[in-house]
C-alpha cells in the first residue's frame, strides 16, 4: 500500500485562514498551538474558553459550532473537550480544545452562552465523560437514564458485556469455546444499579427535577396571573407515541393547548454506539455505522471512511468516488421521499402519500441490494474504495430511475401536496425557526437550509467529487414547516441533477486503492471527516494512537443536535404542532441516541 | 377558492388507483403469480399496486444479497466431503460483533494443528450479516447465504449453528451466486497454472 500513497503535499489541508499567530499574541499564554503529531487547533486554557469562543464568532467569522466532544486521554490521565467551528461563507475547520486534569470533579466552562448548538453535546459528555460544564443551564444526564452509575465513555469503564479491551476476542479461535451471552449475563443481571437501588422505592429525581423545572410557577401559584383560571399542566408524548418516529419523548407544559415550554427527553435507544466503535478495529466500524441513522446507511458509511481516510492519507480511485457519490446522492432521495411522506403521516394524511414516496424509495433500496446485497444496512465502502463493483446492468436500471422515473414521481408528490389547503395551513407559520437561531443552535441540512442560511457542506467544504459537480444549495427563508417540506423536494431535484452528471461521467477502473486488507495501520493524530447528509452534517472524531482499535471514535449526528432548537420552534405553537415540527426536522432515533 | 389543491391532489390519487385496474386488464388477469409481471412491476417501468403476494410469489434476490454466512464443502465422486476451511481464522478475527467460534484440529498422533475445523459455531442472534467474513476468506470457504427464512421454535438450541448445519456443497453455492463463483473458479484456474507453470520451468 505503501507506493500507492499520494504526495503528501498534494493532499495537505488547505491552508488555515488566519495569520498563524494572532491568536496566541491575543491571548497571552491562554492560547497555544496543540503541536501534538497529527493534531490540528489550538490549545485553550479553561479560563480563557469563553472569552476565545466569542473572538471567533464576533470577529473571526466562526459561526457555526458544528462539533463538540471529549475524549479521554487516560494514560496522560488529561480529559480534554474538542471543539469544531465553521465558517458559514465556508472553508476548513477551526479546531479547538480544552484540557483539564482527569481528576473528579472535571470542571470546564459551557459554551452554551456563545453557542447554543453545544447544549445537547456538553450534556452528552457530562453523561459519558463525567466533565461538568460550570454555568450550563440544564445539566442533566441525556442518554443514560438518571439512576446510572458511573460515566460509560471513560476508558477505564468497563460494560456489562465486557470481555476484552479490544476486538478480536482470543477466546474465538483457536479454541472456540462457544457460549450464549445470555449464559453469563442472564435477563436481569445485565443492569448495574446503584448500591441502595430498589425499584418499588426508587423516585426518578431527574424526571421529578424536569417537571419542576418545567413547571413555570409564579409568586401566586398556578396560572398565568391574567385573570384567565388556565393552569398549567405538563404533558409526556412519547415514549410509546406513533408520530415521534421511534422511541422519543417530548415533555411539554401547555397551558390551555399553547406550548408555553419543551423539553426533549432520549436515549431509550441508547447501545452506546461509540463504546463499542472503541473496541471495534477500524474496518469493523463501517457495518456499524449502517445502523446509526439506518434510513441513509450509505452516507454513514461515507462520512466514516473519509474520517479514516484522512488519517490514513489515501484516495480513493476515480471510479470508486463517482460510484460512492451515485450511491449517497439515491440515499439522499430515498431519505428525503422518506421524510415528505411521514411528514405528511404525522400531519394526518394517513399512509397514502407515504407509500407513495415509499414505492419510489423501494426502487432505490433495489439497486443498494442488488450493489451492496443489502437494502438497508448496505456495507459498501470501504478505506480507499468501495467493497464491489456494481452488477452488470445495475446503471442502466439507474439511469431509467434518474432520467425518466423519479423526476416525474417528484413532480407528482409536488402537484400533490404542495398546493394542498390543508397541508398549507398546518405548515406555513408554524414552528418558525430564524436564520441566527439556526445558526446559534447549531442546526443542519434541511432545517438550516430552510431558513434562509445557504450552508451544505458539499459546498462549503467540498468532499470527494463534489467541487467538480455542478449542483445549487436550495435555500427557503422562511424557517417554517412548510418550508422544510419544500427544500426536500429542491434537494431532490438538486441530487437529480447531480446523479445525472455522474451516470453520464462515470469512468471505467479500479475501485480499490492498493489491496483490500482487513487490519488497516492508521497512523496516530485525529480527523474529523464530515459529510452532508440527508439529515444534516453528519460528522465523524476519530482519534488513533497507531493501534489497531480506535482511541476515540465519536460521531456528530444531525438528528440528535437539530433536536436542541426544537423547543424554541414549538414555544408559542399548539400542541398538535409538536407532532408537525417533529416531522419537519425529521430524526432517526437510531442515530439521535446512538 | 379554497379546496382546488385538496381536489387536484385527490386526483392523483384516483390515477394511482386506476393505474393498479389498467395494469390489470394488461396482463389479462395474469398480473399476480407470473414471474414475468413480477419484473416489470418490481422495476423501474412499474405501474399501480406495488405489491407481492408472499409467500406463493417472492422477490427475486439479487445475486448479492447476503444473509446468514455459511461453510462450503467439495464433493468427491464418491460422495466424500472436503471442507474448503483451513481454521486461518480470518473469519472470525474480522467479525464485527464476534460471532464466530472455531476449534481448529490437531493431528492425534504429533498433535500439530492440521488445516481443517474440528468444530465452527456461528451464532446467528448475533451474526449482523455484514459480509465482512466471506470479503476477507483467502479461500472462498465461506460465503453468504440467500436462505432467509430461518424461524425456529427455540431460540435458545436452535440459533447456533454448527459445521453440520453450516456447511452446504459449493453446488449450492454456484447455484445462488453463479456470476461470483465462475470468476472465483477462473482466478483458482489460472493460479493453478501459473503454479503448473513455474514448477516445469
Amino acid at each position: 500500500m505503501e507506493e500507492q500513497r499520494p504526495d503528501p503535499t498534494e493532499m495537505a489541508l488547505p491552508e488555515q485562514t488566519i495569520p498563524s499567530d494572532e491568536l496566541e499574541t491575543r491571548f497571552q499564554g491562554g492560547v497555544r498551538r496543540d503541536d501534538r503529531d497529527g493534531y490540528e487547533g489550538y490549545v485553550v486554557d479553561t479560563g480563557k474558553l469563553v472569552e476565545f469562543a466569542t473572538t471567533l464568532r464576533d470577529e473571526m467569522g466562526y459561526d457555526y459550532l458544528s462539533s463538540v466532544t471529549g475524549v479521554d486521554y487516560l494514560p496522560e490521565a488529561q480529559m480534554e473537550v474538542v471543539y469544531h467551528a465553521y465558517r458559514t461563507s465556508g472553508g476548513p475547520a477551526l479546531v479547538f480544545k480544552v484540557q483539564a486534569p482527569r481528576q473528579d470533579p472535571i470542571v470546564v466552562p459551557t459554551l452554551t452562552g456563545v453557542y447554543r448548538g453545544a447544549d445537547f453535546q456538553e450534556r452528552e459528555i457530562w453523561d459519558l465523560y463525567g466533565i461538568r460544564f460550570s454555568g450550563h443551564p440544564d445539566l442533566r444526564r441525556i442518554l443514560m437514564w438518571e439512576g446510572f452509575e458511573g460515566h460509560p465513555m471513560r476508558r477505564d469503564y468497563r460494560e456489562t458485556y465486557f470481555e476484552e479491551e479490544g476486538k478480536p476476542f482470543k477466546n474465538r479461535w483457536p479454541e472456540g469455546a462457544v457460549y450464549r451471552i445470555e449464559d453469563k449475563q442472564p435477563f436481569n443481571k445485565n443492569v448495574r444499579y446503584p448500591a441502595d437501588f430498589t425499584p418499588d422505592g426508587w423516585v426518578p429525581e431527574g424526571d421529578a427535577a424536569l417537571y419542576a423545572g418545567m413547571m413555570k410557577v409564579g409568586p401566586d401559584g398556578n396560572g398565568n396571573g391574567r385573570g384567565l383560571g388556565t393552569e398549567q399542566i405538563i404533558v409526556n408524548l412519547g415514549p410509546q407515541h406513533p408520530s415521534t418516529h421511534g422511541v422519543f419523548r417530548v415533555v411539554v407544559t401547555l397551558e390551555g393547548e399553547t406550548i408555553v415550554d419543551l423539553k426533549p427527553v432520549m436515549g431509550y435507544l441508547h447501545r452506546n454506539h461509540e463504546k463499542i466503535g472503541e473496541r471495534n478495529t477500524y474496518l469493523m466500524n463501517i457495518p456499524f455505522t449502517d445502523r446509526l441513522d439506518y434510513i441513509c446507511s450509505m452516507s454513514n458509511n461515507l462520512g466514516y471512511v473519509l474520517a479514516v481516510e484522512k488519517l490514513m492519507g489515501i484516495r480513493p480511485p476515480e471510479r470508486a468516488e463517482y460510484i460512492r457519490v451515485m450511491m449517497v446522492e439515491l440515499t439522499r432521495i430515498a431519505n428525503h421521499l422518506w421524510a415528505t411522506g411521514f411528514l405528511l403521516n404525522d400531519l394526518g394524511a394517513f399512509f397514502t402519500p407515504a407509500l407513495y414516496a415509499i414505492n419510489e424509495r423501494e426502487l432505490i433500496l433495489d439497486v443498494f441490494e442488488a450493489t451492496s446485497g443489502s437494502r438497508m444496512m448496505c456495507n459498501y465502502m470501504r478505506f480507499g474504495g468501495v467493497a464491489r463493483d456494481l452488477p452488470q446492468g445495475i446503471l442502466e436500471t439507474v439511469r431509467e430511475l434518474v432520467f425518466e422515473r423519479l423526476p416525474r414521481r417528484v413532480d407528482e408528490l409536488d402537484a400533490y401536496l404542495t398546493g394542498n389547503e390543508i397541508v398549507r395551513s398546518r405548515g406555513i407559520g408554524v414552528g418558525v425557526l430564524t436564520a441566527q437561531q439556526a445558526l446559534d443552535y447549531s442546526a443542519a441540512g434541511p432545517v438550516l437550509r430552510a431558513s434562509g442560511v445557504a450552508y451544505d457542506v458539499r459546498r462549503a467544504d467540498p468532499y470527494s467529487i463534489y467541487d467538480r459537480l455542478d449542483f445549487d444549495v436550495a435555500v427557503r427563508y422562511n424557517g417554517d414547516v412548510y418550508d422544510r417540506y419544500l427544500i426536500r423536494l429542491d434537494e431532490i431535484r438538486q441530487s437529480l441533477r447531480i446523479l445525472r452528471q455522474v451516470i453520464d461521467g462515470m469512468p471505467e477502473g479500479e475501485i480499490q486503492t492498493g489491496k483490500p486488507v482487513y487490519q488497516v495501520r492508521v497512523p496516530a493524530g485525529e480527523a474529523y471527516g464530515r459529510v452532508e447528509n440527508p439529515k444534516g452534517e453528519l460528522g465523524f472524531y476519530v482519534v488513533s494512537n497507531g493501534k489497531p482499535n480506535p482511541w476515540r471514535y465519536h460521531v456528530r449526528a444531525p438528528s440528535f443536535i437539530n433536536l436542541t432548537a426544537m423547543g424554541l420552534m414549538c414555544v408559542g405553537q399548539k400542541v398538535a404542532d409538536v407532532v408537525a415540527i417533529l416531522g419537519s426536522i425529521d430524526i432517526v432515533l437510531g442515530e439521535t441516541d446512538r | 377558492m379554497y379546496g382546488i389543491g385538496i381536489v387536484r391532489g385527490l386526483g392523483v390519487t384516483l390515477k394511482h388507483f386506476i393505474e393498479t385496474y389498467i395494469d390489470d386488464i394488461r396482463w389479462l388477469g395474469r398480473r399476480y403469480y407470473n414471474p414475468e409481471a413480477l419484473a416489470i412491476r418490481q422495476g423501474p417501468k412499474a405501474r399501480g399496486a406495488f405489491t407481492v403476494q408472499y409467500p406463493e410469489e417472492r422477490l427475486v434476490t439479487p445475486e448479492e444479497f447476503r444473509y446468514i454466512p455459511f461453510l462450503l464443502y467439495e464433493e468427491g465422486e464418491d460422495g466424500t466431503q472436503q471442507d474448503r476451511c483451513t481454521s486461518c481464522g480470518i473469519c472470525a478475527k474480522v467479525c464485527p460483533p464476534q460471532c464466530i467460534w472455531i476449534v481448529r484440529s490437531n493431528d492425534p498422533q504429533t498433535g500439530r494443528p492440521i488445516p481443517e475445523p474440528a468444530e465452527f459455531f456461528i451464532d446467528i442472534d448475533i451474526c449482523m450479516n455484514c459480509g465482512l467474513c466471506a470479503e476477507f476468506c483467502p479461500f472462498d470457504a465461506i460465503k453468504m447465504d440467500h436462505d432467509f427464512e430461518l424461524s425456529a421454535y427455540d431460540r435458545l438450541s436452535a440459533h447456533i449453528y454448527n459445521k453440520e448445519k453450516l456447511s452446504k456443497p459449493v453446488s449450492y453455492y454456484a447455484s445462488i451466486r453463479p456470476s461470483n463463483y465462475n470468476r472465483e473458479e477462473a482466478a483458482r484456474a489460472a493460479k493453478e497454472a501459473a503454479k503448473a507453470a513455474k514448477r516445469e520451468s
